[in-house]
C-alpha cells in the first residue's frame, strides 16, 4: 500500500464511518461483559451470601446458579449480537469501501 | 512360635494392603488392563492416523503446514478452538472441582468463558487481517522484527512448555489408571503420537483430530448429563437436594465458598483467566486457519457456544458425581480411606461415566479423555514448533531469506524436539507438584503475550523499545510473582507464608507490563520509533478492512 493510498482510504468517509461505528460498538460490548463479569466477581468477594440465598424458601436452588448460567448464556448472546451486526452492517460498509478503493486503483 | 509367625504374616499382609491402598489413593499403581477402553482408543488412534495420512498428502507448502492452507471453515475452526479449550484439565478438573466444592467450580468456568467475547470484539478479526502464521506476525508487523519475534517466541514457548508439562503428567496418570499402562509407557505413547500427527499432518491433521475429539467429548458429556438429570426426573432441585444430603460440606456447596476469598485475588484470577486466554499461542494460531475476518468471527461465536454449553454440562456432571459416585452403594468408587476417589481426586467425571453407563461407557469416556490429551498436546506442539521455525529461525536469526521448504523442515525438527522434551519433562515431573504450571502459563500469557499484542493492534505510538521492554517486564514479573506466591513458595519450597499471597498475580503483572510498554514507548525518540509510528496508519487500514491481508478472499 502506498502512502497516497493510505491517505485516500483514511480520508474516505465510508472508512471513517466503518471504523468509528465498529470500534464504538466493540468497545461498548467489551465494557458490558467486563461490568457483568466483575460485578459477579465482586459479589463473590464481598457478599457471597447474596448469591448463596435460596431462590425461594422451599427450593434448594440458590440465586448464584441461575445467575452463573445466565452469564454464560449472556456471553454467548453478546458474541451473536456482534457477529450479526458485523456480517450485515459492517461488512456492507466494508464492501462499499472496497469498491471505492478498486475504482481508485484503476 | 506359631502365633508370632502368624502375627508377623498378618502384619506383612496389612502393610501390603496399606501400601496398595495408598498407591491407589495417589494413583501411582497400575490398574488392571481396561479392554473396552483400549479397543475404543485403538479405533480412535487408527482413525486419526488415517486422517494424518490424508492430511500429509495435502500438506505441501508452509501455509498448509502452519494454517491448513487457510481453508478451514468458521464452524470447523470454532469446534477445534472449543476442543483446544476443553482439555482433559477442564473436563476432569472442573467437574472434579464442582464435585469437591460445588458452586466454586462454576466461578472458574465463568472466568474461562468470559474471555471469549473480548477475543471476538478486540482480537480475532484483527489477528486474521494482520497475521500469517503466528501472533508474532502481528506484533512485529511494523516494529523491528528480530527483538519482537524473540520476545514473542519466548512467551509462546514458555506457555507451550508449561502447558505441555501439565498435560503430559495428567495424561500419564490418567492412562495409568484407566488403561492399566505404566506411567512411562503412557507418556511416551502420547509423545510419539503427537509428533506423528503434527510432523506429518501439520495443522490440517491437528485441526481434524481436535474436531473429532470435541464432537466425541460433547456427545459423551451430553449423554452423562442427561443420564444424571433423568435420575432426578429432570429436576435440578431434586439433584441439588440429594447432593447436599450426601456431601460433607452440606448446603455450603450451593454458594460461593473459600475458593475466591478476598477481592484482590478474585479480580486477579479474573484478569489472568480473561486475558490469559487472549495470549495463548495455540489458540491465537487457529485464527490463521480460516479464510477471512468473517470466518474468524464465526469461529469465536461457535467456540463460545460450545464451550459455554460444555461448562454447564460440567456443572451438572459435578453434582451428578456427588450423588452417584460419592453416594454410590458400599463406597464403590472410593479409595481405602473412604473419602477420596479411586485414582485421582479429579476422577469424578470418569467414575460418573461408569455409574451411569457401565463398563463400556467408562471405556468410551476413558478413550475420549485420552483423545482429548492427544489433541490438545498436538495443538500446543504445533504452536511451539511454529514459534521456533517461523519466528526464531526464519524471521529473527536467519541471515538470508529462508525458503519455505527449509522453514517447514525446521518446523518438523522442532516438532520432534518439543515432543522429546515433553516426554522427558513428563517423566521428570511425575512426582512433582505441578499445580503451579497452569497458573504460571496463564499469568505469562496474560502479562507478556497479551499486552504486546493488544498495544500493537490499537496503539499508534507503540515503539519497538516499548514493546520489548514491556513484554519482558511482563514475562519476568509473572515468573517472579508466581514463584513468590502460594503455589511455589509455600507448596513446593515449603516456606510458611507466601511473599505474594495470590495464586494468579496477574493483577500486578498485567498493569505493570502495560505501564512499561507505554512509558518506554513515549520516551523513545529514536528514528526507529518514528518509523513505527509512521507505519501505523497503513497497518490500521489493513487491520480494519482486510485489504492486503494474507490469504484474504476478495469480494
Amino acid at each position: 500500500m502506498t502512502q497516497e493510498q493510505v491517505l485516500e482510504i483514511k480520508n474516505n468517509p465510508k472508512y471513517q464511518k466503518l471504523v468509528s461505528t465498529r470500534s464504538k460498538f466493540a468497545w461498548t460490548l467489551t465494557i458490558v461483559i467486563l461490568v457483568v463479569y466483575y460485578a459477579f466477581i465482586l459479589f463473590i468477594a464481598f457478599s457471597p451470601e447474596t448469591l448463596g440465598a435460596r431462590v425461594s424458601p422451599d427450593a434448594m436452588m440458590t440465586l448464584g446458579i441461575p445467575v452463573g448460567i445466565a452469564i454464560i448464556i449472556f456471553a454467548f448472546v453478546l458474541t451473536g449480537i456482534y457477529v450479526k451486526r458485523a456480517n450485515g452492517e459492517f461488512d456492507g460498509l466494508l464492501n462499499d469501501l472496497k469498491k471505492d478503493v478498486e475504482k481508485g486503483m484503476k | 512360635m506359631l502365633g508370632r509367625i502368624l502375627s508377623l504374616l498378618m502384619l506383612a499382609g496389612l502393610t501390603v494392603a496399606m501400601a496398595a491402598g495408598t498407591d491407589l489413593g495417589e494413583g501411582t499403581k497400575a490398574e488392571e488392563l481396561n479392554v473396552p477402553a483400549i479397543v475404543m482408543f485403538l479405533i480412535f488412534v487408527a482413525g486419526t492416523l488415517g486422517i494424518t495420512y490424508w492430511a500429509s498428502k495435502r500438506t505441501k507448502s508452509a501455509k498448509d503446514f502452519y494454517t491448513a492452507g487457510g481453508g478451514i471453515t468458521g464452524t470447523q475452526n470454532g469446534t477445534a478452538i472449543a476442543g483446544d479449550y476443553m482439555s482433559a484439565a477442564s473436563f476432569l478438573g472442573i467437574t472434579g472441582m464442582v464435585y469437591l466444592k460445588g458452586y466454586d467450580g462454576l466461578i472458574f468456568s465463568i472466568g474461562f468463558l468470559v474471555g471469549w467475547p473480548i477475543i471476538l470484539f478486540m482480537i480475532s478479526e484483527q489477528l486474521r487481517n494482520l497475521g500469517k502464521y503466528t501472533f508474532a506476525d502481528v506484533t512485529a508487523y511494523r516494529l523491528r522484527q528480530k527483538p519482537v519475534r524473540i520476545l514473542a517466541a519466548l512467551g509462546s514457548i514458555a506457555v507451550v512448555i508449561l502447558y505441555l508439562i501439565a498435560q503430559m503428567v495428567g495424561a500419564g496418570k490418567l492412562i495409568e489408571i484407566l488403561f492399566g499402562l505404566d506411567y512411562e509407557v503412557a507418556v511416551v505413547l502420547v509423545g510419539v503420537l503427537m509428533i506423528a500427527y503434527v510432523a506429518f499432518g501439520g495443522m490440517l491433521a491437528t485441526t481434524w483430530v481436535q474436531i473429532i475429539k470435541a464432537v466425541l467429548l460433547l456427545l459423551g458429556t451430553t449423554f452423562m448429563s442427561l443420564m444424571v438429570m433423568s435420575e432426578f426426573g429432570f429436576s435440578f432441585d431434586a439433584l441439588f437436594t440429594k447432593a447436599t444430603e450426601i456431601h460433607s460440606k452440606g448446603e455450603a456447596i450451593m454458594s460461593p465458598g473459600g475458593l475466591v476469598s478476598d477481592p484482590v485475588s478474585a479480580i486477579s484470577l479474573g484478569i489472568a483467566l480473561m486475558f490469559g486466554t487472549a495470549g495463548l499461542p495455540h489458540i491465537l494460531m487457529r485464527f490463521f486457519t480460516v479464510a477471512d475476518a468473517k470466518e474468524a468471527r464465526k469461529s469465536v461465536f461457535v467456540a463460545t457456544g460450545l464451550i459455554g454449553y460444555f461448562y454447564v454440562l460440567t456443572f451438572i456432571m459435578g453434582f451428578g458425581a456427588i450423588v452417584l459416585v460419592l453416594g454410590a452403594e458400599n463406597g464403590a468408587y472410593l479409595a481405602a480411606d473412604g473419602e477420596t476417589l479411586k485414582g485421582m481426586n479429579n476422577m469424578a467425571a470418569v467414575w460418573l461415566a461408569h455409574a451411569v453407563g457401565g463398563d463400556y461407557f467408562l471405556g468410551f469416556i476413558s478413550a475420549v479423555a485420552f483423545a482429548t490429551i492427544l489433541a490438545v498436546v498436538s495443538g500446543l506442539t504445533l504452536a511451539g514448533a511454529s514459534a521456533i521455525s517461523h519466528d526464531l529461525y526464519a524471521n529473527a536469526f536467519a541471515t538470508s531469506k529462508v525458503d519455505e521448504k527449509k522453514e517447514m523442515n525446521v518446523s518438523k525438527m522442532a516438532t520432534v524436539g518439543i515432543g522429546i522434551a515433553a516426554i522427558i519433562f513428563g517423566i521428570a515431573f511425575e512426582k512433582q507438584n505441578i499445580a503451579f504450571v497452569v497458573a504460571l502459563a496463564f499469568t505469562i500469557a496474560a502479562s507478556a503475550n497479551f499486552p504486546v499484542l493488544f498495544m500493537s493492534i490499537f496503539w499508534k505510538k507503540l515503539t519497538t523499545r516499548g514493546a520489548v521492554i514491556g513484554g519482558y517486564i511482563g514475562l519476568f514479573s509473572a515468573l517472579v510473582l508466581v514463584i513468590l506466591g502460594p503455589v511455589v513458595w509455600t507448596s513446593i519450597l515449603g516456606n510458611a507464608e507466601p511473599i505474594v499471597p495470590y495464586k494468579f498475580p496477574a493483577v500486578f503483572s498485567v498493569p505493570l507490563a502495560f505501564i512499561a510498554i507505554w512509558f518506554f514507548s513515549i520516551t523513545d525518540k529514536s528514528d526507529d520509533a518514528q518509523r513505527c509510528i509512521d507505519e501505523f496508519d497503513a497497518q490500521d487500514i489493513r487491520c480494519q478492512t482486510g485489504i492486503g491481508a494474507d490469504g484474504a478472499v476478495d469480494h
